[in-house]
């Protein structure tokens, strides 16, 4: 393991305390990037994407984002969507505790950016489309680009009204959109969208449908033609679109998307959407997997994506957004953007540290014929194990074999709105989610949980807490199968 | 002839402000609001009104 790295002008003095400030952290973004890293782009793409923590699951563990809810205006109604619904202890897209104007919304990125080093993008996704609610999108990005310039812009679209608005995108600075796109199919999306307003009517059936699916194409285009890296999020639905989801891959990567984010539906009466109030379901894990599977090389699917609120705060799967709310923001805001610069060097530091590691580790598992494993982890970023088990709200899930470690997913560990369930409930819960995954490494766990998870089945290891991730694993994997060779 | 919006249903997302070609829909006092003086419930500009057309919940934008 690598010895701790100076945290320059950062003002945390140790290991621990980044340890503690990143657990603060988290990351709300609706999604998340690429497993490549520098070695597998250019450098030019490697540049923007390298501290975005959606556009690469490497920088997630580094890199914090923010999204200000300033644009609640939409053109178009989804069945899984309603605007209607607030709940501050929801988490999912579209859900939001209150609305910001421009200045409310400029005022908030600074705070965040005086208190949160990781932060290095504000996303402007929802509710309602930032492309549509043009003028107050770009009031906020010309507010904070003014005060922040080292905070990276990136903004989520249906795509119907973002052909008129590229050329703005362009001049802006904005590098990265995503383009939600669920289907190629007008059928199919007559039965997603029930109407779009366009050009100063209301559309509904195939007819918008086929009118959407065209400014899509037109939007991705345009926006691939200009340098805009873009990311197209699609909604898998069960028994309505997920027979095209293969096809939609194709046709996106063809024409120049950097990254495709299949998401589950998320649906429940509760949320009085159509879906939810229909009966339509979500896909399961193993349907999810099955379907980004057939989607070929996976380098360009997202799956680090944690489909968070529309006003999250932090690193990707934590949400600070309750510790900045408009009544908690200060008048006025110290930033000189230092904290940020130092955080960013060290993490380059750590970087090439933690890849220098894997690369040593990556030897010994080479020689390894054996089939191969999933591995749970528990981790507050950095790279590290470094969660308790206790602690853990997810588990990042990796396959590992001879050819190395893969990311494959995240597994909740608890269910949104969870409230009154008991320690024993938890630990059945957390088997269920682990099904399938016969190992868990974390910082630390108790006796009898350790227990009990033993008695399922699944072994948590503990012993290589503060590694970092992928290392960790290959050593257990080297060891393992070395162990099995013995014995055999 | 006007439209009128039904403040318990609206959701305040403001897309029918922008929409209007009279200008006459207003924010006031935490809800969205139509100018009878006006609102010509779109006559002669479209089809059909605008904030009725793009609002995202039924009935909210109706004739006053």
């Amino acid at each position: 393991m690598a010895d701790i790295i100076s945290l320059g002008g950062l003002q945390v003095a140790s290991r621990d305390e980044l340890g503690k400030a990143l657990e603060g952290g988290g990351c709300a973004a609706s999604s998340c990037g690429s497993k490549a890293g520098p070695a597998d782009m250019d450098p030019a793409t490697w540049a923007k994407v390298k501290d975005h923590p959606c556009y690469s699951e490497e920088a997630h563990h580094y890199f914090a984002r923010m999204h200000v809810s300033v644009a609640p205006a939409c053109n178009i109604q989804c069945n899984y969507c309603n605007r209607k619904y607030d709940c501050a202890n929801e988490s999912r897209p579209g859900v939001v505790s209150e609305r910001l104007t421009p200045e409310q919304a400029a005022r908030k990125v600074l705070a965040v950016a005086a208190e949160v080093p990781q932060l290095s993008v504000l996303g402007i996704a929802g509710p309602g489309d930032a492309a549509y609610d043009w003028k107050k999108t770009k009031a906020t990005f010309d507010l904070v680009q003014k005060q922040l310039p080292d905070i990276r812009l990136c903004l989520s679209s249906n795509g119907l009204a973002m052909p008129d608005h590229v050329d703005e995108i362009v001049a802006m600075n904005i590098d990265h959109v995503t383009l939600t796109i669920n289907t190629l199919d007008p059928e199919v999306g007559a039965q997603i969208y029930p109407w779009i307003f366009f050009r100063g009517k209301r559309h509904h059936g195939i007819e918008a449908a086929t009118i959407l699916l065209d400014r899509q194409m037109q939007a991705l285009d345009m926006l691939v033609a200009r340098g805009v890296l873009v990311k197209v999020n699609s909604v898998l639905i069960p028994g309505i679109n997920e027979a095209g989801m293969q096809e939609l891959n194709r046709v996106v990567k063809q024409k120049g998307a950097f990254l495709h984010n299949i998401m589950p539906l998320i649906s429940d009466p509760a949320h009085g959407t159509h879906f939810g109030l229909t009966g339509q379901r979500g896909p399961t894990a193993a349907e999810l997997r099955a379907v980004q599977d057939l989607c070929g090389d996976g380098a360009n699917l997202m799956k680090h994506c944690r489909q968070c609120r529309a006003d999250a705060v932090g690193m990707l799967g934590e949400d600070r957004g309750q510790e900045f709310t408009l009544d908690k923001l200060p008048e006025v805001v110290e930033d000189d953007g230092e904290k940020r610069a130092a955080y960013r060097d060290w993490v380059a530091r750590e970087r090439e540290d933690r890849r220098a590691a894997a690369e040593a580790a990556q030897a010994e598992v080479a020689v390894v014929a054996a089939p191969p494993m999933l591995v749970a982890v528990c981790t507050k970023g950095g790279g590290r194990i470094n969660q308790h088990f206790g602690h853990a709200t997810e588990f990042q899930i990796y396959e590992v074999d001879a050819a190395g470690v893969r990311f494959i997913t995240h597994r909740r560990a608890d269910n949104y709105c969870v409230g009154g369930h008991g320690d024993g409930e938890t630990l059945s819960e957390i088997i269920r989610t682990l099904d399938g995954v016969p190992v868990v490494l974390c910082a630390r766990i108790g006796e009898a949980p350790r227990e009990r998870m033993a008695a399922a089945g699944i072994e948590v290891i503990d012993t290589c807490a503060q590694d970092y991730i992928e290392t960790a694993i290959l050593d257990l994997y080297a060891s393992r199968n070395r162990r099995d060779a013995l014995t055999a | 002839m006007a439209y009128k919006i039904v403040t318990a249903h609206c959701t305040a997302c403001g897309a029918c402000e922008f929409e209007c070609p009279n200008a006459a829909v207003r924010f006031k006092a935490g809800a969205y609001v139509i100018d009878p003086r006006l609102c010509t419930e779109c006559a002669g500009q479209f089809d059909a009104p605008q904030c009725a057309s793009v609002c995202p919940v039924p009935k909210t934008c109706i004739p006053a």
